[in-house]
């Protein structure tokens, strides 16, 4: 017997949460339980008074995988609202990298002419490395990062994805 | 300013202003401060109507259970409070049960001081961390100026829109250190806010529907019960209104009389073969209060078909989950209910005329799917033991628990019931040991009820130390064992699906059931054969304290009608000599 996968597409959904201690364990553990991907996911706190989190989760999922997954969160008692900003309309999505690059002599110069293609900025330097700051789309980051593999790539950190509706409207 | 109490004396303050009489619990190092307020305000309270009854469980799940049956059996919360470690991790099971069947339900626990919090703590156990995906909202309280607050919350959220269990769980320090206590005052959540009333336009809609459709189907479940009695007595007018005939889920029984012309009997795996047929030759099913589970489906591309869905339920992730819906409602079911009928008088639909829909029906009905072979003059068959109970307590309306397993869906099928609150089973997770503390909490809301737990041998010993709570508190349960010898649902699947090679399902060693009973302090009677049965029963019910009936039945009788795992409604096995003991591996894979 073979079990299939199903057909997914991918979703990035905004998530407001009350800021309540364990509230990231509950949307992390409810993904975890009911068998949904996480593909990213990223949480900060963005009122002043620090009462509400924005989680930025990017799922892939069935369209009917991708209904429960939103009544799911939505279910949630600390989860104030759920945007699936993939269908509700255009959106921008950002991420942002360190890229850690060791190397000397050619190698050290072909990775700053591409960070400068990429408009990446140098944030830390040594005579034998440097680490870039490089924000942009999935796509950008992944495609840099993969350049810089040619070029003494040592590390990287990545925020995931963080996202918001066009136009003048809050979500 | 007002004066300062002591945590535990919040607590007990807060539960007295909720109305809490009753709570099961168990007592330990990190609760002993709200065991002595408990103490203390009983003390004082005297005999008033403020006194909080504490129940003294044997095993902290058997806490849960007893709090389940309370809640079940009264609409009210049920109130657990346990120690922290093994007093909550023993409550997790009965949390669980409570969330997958709906049950209100408020979890005290304590906890290690909240300076020895993530310390490996004596007792010290991750409540919260453990709680969190099978409780429906739970909460670690720091600071006791909170936790009046906190507990209201939890008592709001357990009651409120698709109800569920809530955990609270207090460090010891926080139940000692003092704060002044916050009256009751009206709740406003930030974000919790269900939707209870229906949108009219689809009640409009559904109305409509129903009064267009030539073969109707009301799908009911235990969202109706939960909706409380009136959502009952919407669901009867409008089945009066409209003729439709109504099947229900496992934990939807006794909505609708079963004496009603218009019950079809519970659907799915073990419902009966009229029920499954009309669902899955509906033109129309209106789901009320139920969420279509896979007992309930079967093959879920082999569903009702042909029908057009309409699906009402408070709860929007219920809906289009496993089978698609061509009309959601979110609503509670009762609101929901009242608005139909009223739109339907209002809209001026006359009784629509389901003759050839009854008459199909009347054919399903003819095949006598709940008949059973009785071949021998002495031996008890299990399914005309619960008649005979059925028959000698139906005029004393009897609230009914059962365990998990052959004999519940037996007792499912044969007793009838005629009003909700009256039947009280694990339905979503299935577990084994509910049906006696279930029983002990029904007892407890209802003094003058009649209370059977209809057991089985096997399930029955898992939370058996609750016959020494039933004497403590003298509460005169019966509990009815249906003896088989077996674990007689796991020794059917292995007849179905593995060729009768009977793995570890033969219950050996079994104790002395009247012997045992006796030792406890109740009455015991054993029954073995025909004719012992409805003296036995007589027996039974005009003892009035409680007594356990061991009733040896038939030990291989299989529970039918049934739909094997993987088949359509169109499926079923009525008679044991079409049961193969092959299957397919795609049928053996699931559950």
């Amino acid at each position: 017997m073979q079990i299939a996968p199903e057909a997914a597409e991918q979703h990035t959904l905004a998530v407001l949460v009350d800021n309540e201690p364990g509230i990231l364990a509950r949307i992390a553990g409810l993904f975890t339980a009911r068998g949904y991907n996480i593909e990213s996911l990223t949480v900060s706190e963005i009122t002043q008074d620090k009462a509400v989190s924005r989680i930025t989760i990017v799922t892939s999922a069935s369209p009917s995988v991708m209904e429960q997954i939103i009544a799911q969160l939505d279910r949630l008692v600390p989860v104030h609202k759920v945007v699936d900003l993939t269908t509700q309309g255009d959106h921008v999505e950002r991420e942002l990298a360190m890229v850690k690059v060791a190397g000397t002599g050619d190698h050290r110069i072909e990775a700053l002419r591409l960070a400068e293609v990429y408009r990446a900025r140098v944030i830390d330097a040594t005579t034998g490395s440097f680490v870039f700051e490089v924000t942009g789309g999935r796509g950008k980051i992944d495609k840099f990062i993969e350049l810089m593999g040619e070029l003494g790539l040592v590390e990287v950190a990545r925020t995931g994805i963080v996202a918001i509706a066009r136009g003048r409207e809050a979500v | 300013m007002a004066a300062e109490m002591g945590g535990a004396e919040i607590l007990i303050q807060a539960l007295v202003d909720l109305g809490v009489e009753v709570v099961f619990g168990y007592p330990g190092g990190a609760v002993l401060p709200i065991y002595d307020a408990l103490f203390r305000h009983n003390e004082l309270a005297g005999n008033e109507g403020r006194r909080i009854r504490h129940i003294l469980v044997r095993h902290e799940q058997a806490a849960t259970h007893a709090a389940e049956g309370y809640a079940r059996s009264t609409g009210k919360p049920g109130v657990v409070l346990v120690t922290s470690g093994p007093g909550a991790t023993n409550a997790v099971t009965g949390i669980t049960d409570a969330l997958m069947d709906s049950i209100p339900m408020v979890v005290i626990t304590g906890q290690v001081p909240t300076g020895l919090i993530g310390t490996d703590a004596f007792q010290e156990a991750d409540t919260v961390g453990i709680t969190r995906h099978c409780s429906k909202h739970n909460y670690l309280v720091k600071d006791p100026a909170n936790l009046a607050e906190v507990v209201r919350e939890a008592f709001h959220i357990a009651t409120t829109g698709r109800p569920g269990p809530v955990v609270v769980d207090i460090p010891k320090n926080v139940q000692v250190a003092t704060a002044p206590y916050s009256e009751p005052g009206p709740i406003r959540h930030k974000t919790y806010r269900p939707q209870t009333e229906p949108d009219p336009a689809l009640i409009e809609q559904v109305v409509d529907m129903l009064a267009a459709a030539e073969r109707p189907v009301f799908y009911t479940g235990g969202g109706i019960i939960n909706a409380g009695p009136a959502a009952s007595a919407a669901l009867r007018e409008m089945v009066a209104l409209t003729g439709a005939p109504v099947t229900s889920t496992l934990m939807g029984l006794g909505a609708l009389p079963a004496s009603s012309p218009h019950w079809l009997g519970m659907l799915g795996m073990h419902g009966t073969y009229e029920a499954n047929h009309a669902m899955n030759q509906a033109d129309l099913v209106i789901a009320v209060g139920a969420r279509f589970d896979d007992r309930v489906t079967g093959r879920l591309d082999a569903f009702s078909p042909t029908s057009r869905k309409v699906h009402i339920d408070i709860d929007r992730s219920s809906i289009n989950k496993t089978v698609r819906i061509d009309l959601a409602v979110v609503a509670d079911a009762g609101r929901a209910l009242d608005a139909m009928v009223a739109a339907w008088k209002q809209r001026g639909h006359p009784r629509p005329d389901l003759g050839d829909w009854n008459a199909r029906i009347a054919g399903w009905r003819a095949k006598q799917c709940l008949g059973f072979p009785e071949d021998s003059a002495t031996e008890i068959m299990p399914q005309r033991a619960v008649r005979a109970l059925h028959d000698a307590t139906a005029h004393r309306q009897p609230i009914i628990t059962t365990e998990v397993g052959q004999h519940q869906m037996w007792a499912a099928q044969h007793i009838g019931f005629e009003e909700p609150n009256k039947w009280l089973t694990s339905g979503g997770l299935g577990t084994m040991g509910y049906g006696l503390p279930a029983a002990i909490g029904a007892q407890l809301g209802n003094p003058d009820a009649l209370v059977i737990d209809v057991a089985g041998e096997a399930s029955i010993q898992m939370n058996i130390q609750e016959l020494a709570t039933a004497v403590q508190y003298r509460l005169p349960v019966k509990v009815f064992i249906l003896n088989n010898e077996y674990m007689g649902m796991v020794r059917q699947w292995q007849e179905l699906t593995y060729q009768s090679r009977y793995a570890e399902s033969y219950s050996d060693s079994l104790p002395d059931f009247v012997a045992l009973a006796e030792a406890y302090g109740w009455k015991g009677i054993r029954i073995e054969t025909r004719d012992q049965l409805y003296d036995g029963i007589a027996a039974m019910i005009e003892h009035d304290g409680p007594v356990l009936v061991d009733c040896r039945v038939s030990k291989l009788a299989n529970c039918l009608p049934m739909i094997p795992s993987g088949a359509a409604h169109t499926e079923m096995i009525l008679w044991a000599n079409e049961v193969s003991g092959e299957m397919t591996d795609e049928a053996r894979a699931l559950v």
